[in-house]
């Protein structure tokens, strides 16, 4: 509601989490504009998936907060206390946020289509038929427009994860969360899922994504972060970052990467 | 000297041509079969022989109305303490797997108590629930406060004891084949379904239970066989199902093994008849996945009886991961 946030879409300030005893991320401040694609990249461990999965609250955070569109995330704030979302809250907050897995979590049991529609159905309480028209638009659009009624297991992973891609963007939603989208692809694949995602940033879609594609960060993203050990090492435009890395770590990883 | 030397002077077979190779000798089979045709005909001809099995009063009985009546009542209670199970058993399994620790508790609890006693105990335990609560009352508890009430012998009836026990009995099994179905799916398909916006309940319905089946069919069919004949110790309670129809016959007549026979061939028939259901059930819901191990005997004879008719219903049906038109058949895939 606030000024501030008319223009920012995801803003993360002192982000703490804990898995037991082990901290994976130990204070995690970012912004993403509205609009703006931003990847995150980091050698394994680093917390960049997990930092991902807070905001769309998949993982709790324990310390600090996340806002998405200017709404804090899994919570309420009543003066200085903070109190938990319902279910229902919650499930209505991730609606609006797109995810994508790196091992796709597409519905077996679901043919393309099925998949796609499922949600606004489901979720949205959209009518079949126009969740049908919709969903074959959006399969037209990732290229798979005859694919609509192959079950996922007759589907190479290339095309499973642009399934996956058109099922999150069934649900509308203003920020679309990419989680090593292409890490589970044979390498052949990866351009025709990588090619989907461009076509989407140059739709204006906000997009966070976690990824070890350099190029697609050169050629697509409008800022690039590299996470180290549960923190923000370098944030940069990427001809920045990859240019000239100002931290040690970051110079480090990008000469084993590239 | 050695096969070897013999292989390599020898020409090469024709490369063009499937290998035609002369079979293993299988002594040991020959044997076997020869030991069990002697121990079949031996056990058949007692059987035939022995005036003792009364195989006359078997004809007799085999279709008497209190025998035939005793039959119906136990696929009754059979399917109607199985539906009692599986609702039961996908409830538990659900509230198991809850993230409320209490929720979670009392599932166990309850599976714990269940499976801890054996099931004629709590069938005789419902048949006397009169004796620990005369009356059973509906009401606000500890105010006194009291709806309506009625005498516990009124309504616990021998079918519904029975039904009661077997059924809740059966929860606690089925639970624990329900959760098992849970657990083997994917976590990421309860955490996509979340990412999409979709309630716990949701998943569960429309995800997760469709995806479980697969693993929760195959020991179900199995519990419903094994229901059937469990069903038999109601007769300990004075239920007229199939076993107790045989024994107020017997009682009278004294030919209590023909009569045990008129009960086996009738629940063997009802096993047959199962089995073969659940053969091509679990069919069904295996396919794509189905490990290709040696099939049992009687799968094979249900195979070989049924394909034909089978197969065009399948045709005509062309569900599921049935292959697309003009494309490869799917590889097995891991679904």
């Amino acid at each position: 509601m606030s000024t501030a946030a008319d223009d920012t879409m995801v803003r993360a300030e002192g982000v703490h989490k804990r898995f037991g005893s082990l901290e994976v991320l130990k204070g995690v401040d970012l912004e993403v504009q509205r609009s703006e694609v931003m990847v995150i990249l980091g050698p394994s461990g680093s917390g960049k998936s997990t930092f991902l999965r807070c905001i769309n609250h998949l993982e709790k955070i324990n310390r600090g907060r996340i806002t998405v569109d200017g709404t804090i995330v899994g919570y309420r704030q009543k003066g200085d206390t903070l109190h938990e979302l319902k279910e229902s809250e919650v499930a209505r907050e991730r609606a609006a946020i797109g995810m994508v897995f790196q091992r796709f979590n597409l519905f077996p049991h679901m043919t393309a289509l099925q998949n796609v529609t499922e949600a606004p159905v489901c979720v949205l309480g959209q009518s079949r038929e126009k969740a049908r028209t919709h969903g074959r638009e959006l399969l037209d659009r990732v290229g798979l427009a005859d694919k609509a009624d192959a079950y996922p297991g007759q589907l190479s992973g290339g095309q499973q994860q642009r399934v996956a891609i058109a099922r999150a963007l069934a649900m509308k939603p203003k920020l679309m969360l990419f989680d090593e989208p292409t890490s589970a692809l044979d390498p052949e694949l990866v351009g025709e899922v990588l090619d989907v995602m461009k076509g989407l940033a140059s739709d204006g879609m906000t997009m966070v994504v976690v990824t070890h594609e350099t190029g697609f960060a050169r050629e697509v993203a409008d800022s690039v972060v590299f996470m180290d050990d549960g923190v923000v090492v370098e944030e940069a435009p990427p001809e920045e970052l990859f240019g000239n890395p100002q931290h040690e770590r970051t110079k480090r990883f990008l000469a084993t990467v590239l | 000297m050695t096969t070897g030397d013999s292989l390599s002077s020898a020409p090469a077979p024709d490369a063009g041509a499937d290998i035609k190779a002369v079979p293993v000798r299988r002594p040991g089979r020959i044997l076997a079969a020869i030991l069990i045709a002697v121990l079949a005909a031996a056990a058949i001809s007692s059987i035939v022989q022995n005036p003792r099995f009364q195989w006359g009063t078997v004809g007799e009985f085999l279709f008497a109305p209190t025998v035939v009546s005793g039959a119906l009542k136990t696929l009754e209670l059979t399917a109607i303490s199985m539906v009692v199970g599986i609702f039961l058993g996908i409830v538990l399994a659900i509230m198991r797997l809850s993230p409320n620790p209490l929720v979670a508790g009392a599932s166990g609890f309850y599976i714990w108590l269940f499976r801890g006693t054996p099931v004629l105990v709590q069938i005789l335990f419902w048949s006397f629930i009169a004796a620990l609560y005369p009356d059973i009352s509906v009401g606000i508890p500890f105010t006194g406060v009291e709806f309506f009430s009625v005498k516990a012998n009124d309504i616990f009836l021998p079918f519904v004891a029975a039904v009661l026990a077997l059924g809740l009995n059966e929860g606690a099994y089925m639970a624990e084949i329900v959760r098992a179905g849970f657990v083997s799916v994917d976590q990421g398909q309860e955490e996509a379904a979340k990412a999409l916006g979709m309630r716990r309940m949701q998943t569960i319905r429309r995800i997760i239970l469709p995806q479980a089946m697969r693993v929760i069919i195959p020991p179900t069919g199995n519990e419903v066989i094994s229901m059937l004949k469990t069903t038999s110790l109601v007769a300990f309670v004075a239920f007229p199902d199939l076993l107790y129809a045989v024994t107020v016959i017997y009682s009278q007549n004294f030919k209590q093994i023909p009569l045990l026979i008129v009960a086996s061939i009738w629940y063997l028939f009802f096993t047959t008849i199962l089995s073969i259901g659940q053969y091509f059930i679990e069919r069904h819901y295996g396919r794509g996945t189905a490990a290709a191990g040696p099939q049992p005997l009687m799968a094979r004879v249900w195979q070989l009886v049924f394909t034909t008719r089978h197969s065009d219903l399948a045709e005509k049906k062309g569900k599921p991961p049935a292959t697309a038109p003009g494309e490869e058949p799917p590889e097995r895939h891991g679904l």
